[in-house]
């Protein structure tokens, strides 16, 4: 047994092609493969597939009930030169992402900051007051009450009081403020993975390279935030980004809540919005596959343009 | 250098100005009442009685507290379509199925991507940690296609098997299983004959505890905060979420019961977080995304 196995090594590797040691190692690895077996399928049903299907589908006009027929890059054609509601909800996409991703993702990193030399107990009770929002579930209704239309919500009631305003306003039907609003909402509710992820990363960096760093000549906090913990928590950096961009690209659900579905003269709708108006209600499969198709080709350039920007921290 | 360290308890503690401590202090303080102030008006509006709760102009405090909102909540579900009892079962079903159902198959992958070097691993890894980057919504409608194609539309496995499915569980017990599970450890496990399963379960797995607490709470609240599905249409089958929005969207002469239920439903989160905050913590130590 002992020499057959000495035999079997013997063989390995250097004469064998790299096809046949790689089916080899698989032979030998199938537990692995039974392991993983059960993720890779459910992963690969709902999330790798649905997005192939979508990039095919995106080339149709696929309507749920007709044969579909390949239309090639009419839809799109259509979506860039004809669609005028597409253009408003890519410009109110882009806002609200350019705006949402980058300050959640700075106050996530500053308020974990600014909380890790707090004592342990008075850190655990400030880190859920910041994180609750998050995970509250639709607690976030109740800025429809503190701004609701009547004189009963708190914003109008105070700005009528204090005689700023002569009348209420209707804040979540009034095109000026939802997508203002909109974003304070979906601020005050980011604060979740990433904000963890870099309570932890500051936790772990070694206490000894401060007070070398301070022996150094690290002069004040801000110089000590850039040479010495951003540095030392760069892969922490890398998934809270990657957490509050593709967060801030999933705020439709609030936004409809908010201001219902379409929002006023649209002016809070986004891709997100449009998407489900097309797939969910027109069933124009093919039309909203090539808009779920734009919006993941945002995504992932967004996330890949960010972790270039990363990679040059503490550089 | 001669320079004197500033301590503080006994500890050097340099660079820190007074007027960074207190500017800091400052800052702190206001984003915190910005996120609080929010959350403790629910609490407030579900304890006003009816005066109180439309009083000119509104407070944020209540001078004569009552329980009343609570009361009419649950008036209010005795009269819902279906017995409340079945959406609050439904809710907790799929939840508890979905998030230990989760744990473990992300548990068992996340093993075998971990520790296990074998042809492909890594590849999967990589599109796994490729798919945290885009959200949901974009494969909504392609896999609600596939749902109905698998006959899954309309049953809890709509809403259970993708939550078995979640990459950031996966993506987090994988990266926390490289850090806190030394391979030596498994090595003479495996040198004493344990099967790959055994080594999993036996030893890896009590190491990661904290992971497990992570991944419970990520998709339980995902799963308990669910409102209404594009997969299910029969109201038998439906969430408690969208059950309580239901009933609370019934005007302004629910707005008690309304604020009632949002701490109802909000209290079951925060609760599990406190519980497990330390570990979690823990878990996200290991967070980070190398490349």
């Amino acid at each position: 047994m002992s020499s057959k196995t000495a035999e079997k090594k013997a063989v390995a590797r250097k004469d064998m092609t790299r096809a046949q040691w790689t089916w080899k190692e698989m032979k030998r690895n199938w537990v692995a493969y039974a392991m993983v077996a059960p993720f890779m399928l459910i992963f690969t049903c709902f999330t790798v597939l649905p997005v192939l299907l979508s990039m095919i589908l995106s080339f149709t006009d696929f309507n749920l009930l007709q044969t579909p027929n390949i239309v090639w890059l009419d839809n799109y054609i259509r979506l860039f030169l004809d669609d005028d509601i597409f253009l408003i909800a890519a410009k109110n996409t882009l806002i609200f992402a350019a705006i949402v991703g980058p300050v959640s993702y700075l106050m996530a990193l500053l308020i974990a900051w600014f909380i890790n030399e707090l004592s342990p107990k008075i850190r655990a009770v400030v880190t859920l007051i910041f994180y609750a929002p998050s995970i509250a579930g639709n607690v976030y209704l109740v800025w429809g009450t503190l701004f609701s239309a009547d004189s009963y919500g708190w914003a109008n009631a105070w700005l009528v009081k204090l005689g700023i305003l002569s009348e209420p306003i209707a804040w979540f039907e009034n095109a000026d403020y939802v997508m203002p609003l909109c974003i304070i909402v979906a601020l005050w509710t980011s604060l979740g993975t990433s904000f963890l992820s870099n309570i932890a990363g500051l936790q772990g960096i070694d206490k000894a390279q401060y007070e070398a760093g301070a022996v150094d000549g690290i002069r004040n906090r801000w110089q000590e935030l850039w040479y010495i913990t951003l540095p030392n928590m760069k892969s922490q950096l890398m998934f809270a980004a990657v957490m509050s961009i593709t967060q801030s690209f999933g705020f439709g659900a609030v936004v409809t809540a908010l201001c219902g579905f379409p929002s006023v003269d649209y002016a809070a709708h986004t891709i997100m919005h449009h998407l489900e108006d097309y797939g969910g209600q027109r069933f124009e499969t093919g039309y909203s596959s090539a808009i779920a198709v734009v919006l993941f080709v945002v995504m992932i350039g967004s996330n890949a343009l960010v972790k270039k920007l990363l990679s040059k921290v503490g550089t | 250098m001669a320079k004197k360290l500033r301590t503080r308890k006994h500890k050097v503690v340099l660079a820190r100005s007074r007027g960074g401590d207190a500017g800091i202090t400052v800052v702190l303080a206001i984003l915190g009442v910005f996120m609080f102030l929010p959350m403790y008006y629910v609490v407030v509006q579900s304890l006003k009685p009816l005066d109180e709760l439309w009083m000119f102009p509104p407070r944020f405090y209540v001078s004569d507290p009552t329980f009343k909102n609570f009361k009419d909540l649950f008036t209010l579900m005795s009269g819902s379509l279906v017995p409340f009892s079945r959406y609050i079962f439904n809710t907790v079903f799929t939840a508890v199925a979905g998030t230990f159902g989760s744990l473990f198959i992300s548990s068992l992958a996340a093993y075998a991507m971990a520790k296990i070097k074998f042809p492909g691993g890594r590849t999967m890894f990589k599109l796994v940690q490729t798919s945290l980057m885009f959200h949901a919504t974009v494969t909504a409608i392609t896999s609600f296609i596939l749902m109905s194609a698998l006959g899954l539309v309309d049953t809890y496995w709509a809403i259970i098997i993708p939550a078995w499915g979640s990459t950031l569980g996966l993506y987090l017990m994988k990266q926390f299983m490289e850090s806190a599970v030394t391979d030596a450890v498994l090595e003479s496990a495996r040198l004493d004959g344990a099967s790959e399963l055994r080594t999993f379960w036996t030893i890896a797995m009590p190491m990661v505890k904290p992971a497990w607490l992570t991944l419970i709470i990520f998709s339980f609240k995902d799963l308990w905060n669910a409102g209404a599905s594009i997969y299910i249409h029969s109201e038998q089958l439906k969430s408690l979420n969208y059950a309580i929005g239901q009933i609370t969207a019934g005007g302004i002469k629910r707005a008690g019961a309304s604020a009632a239920a949002t701490v109802v439903m909000m209290l079951v989160p925060i609760t599990v977080f406190v519980v497990s905050q330390s570990n979690i913590i823990e878990t996200m130590g290991s967070s980070g995304m190398k490349d």
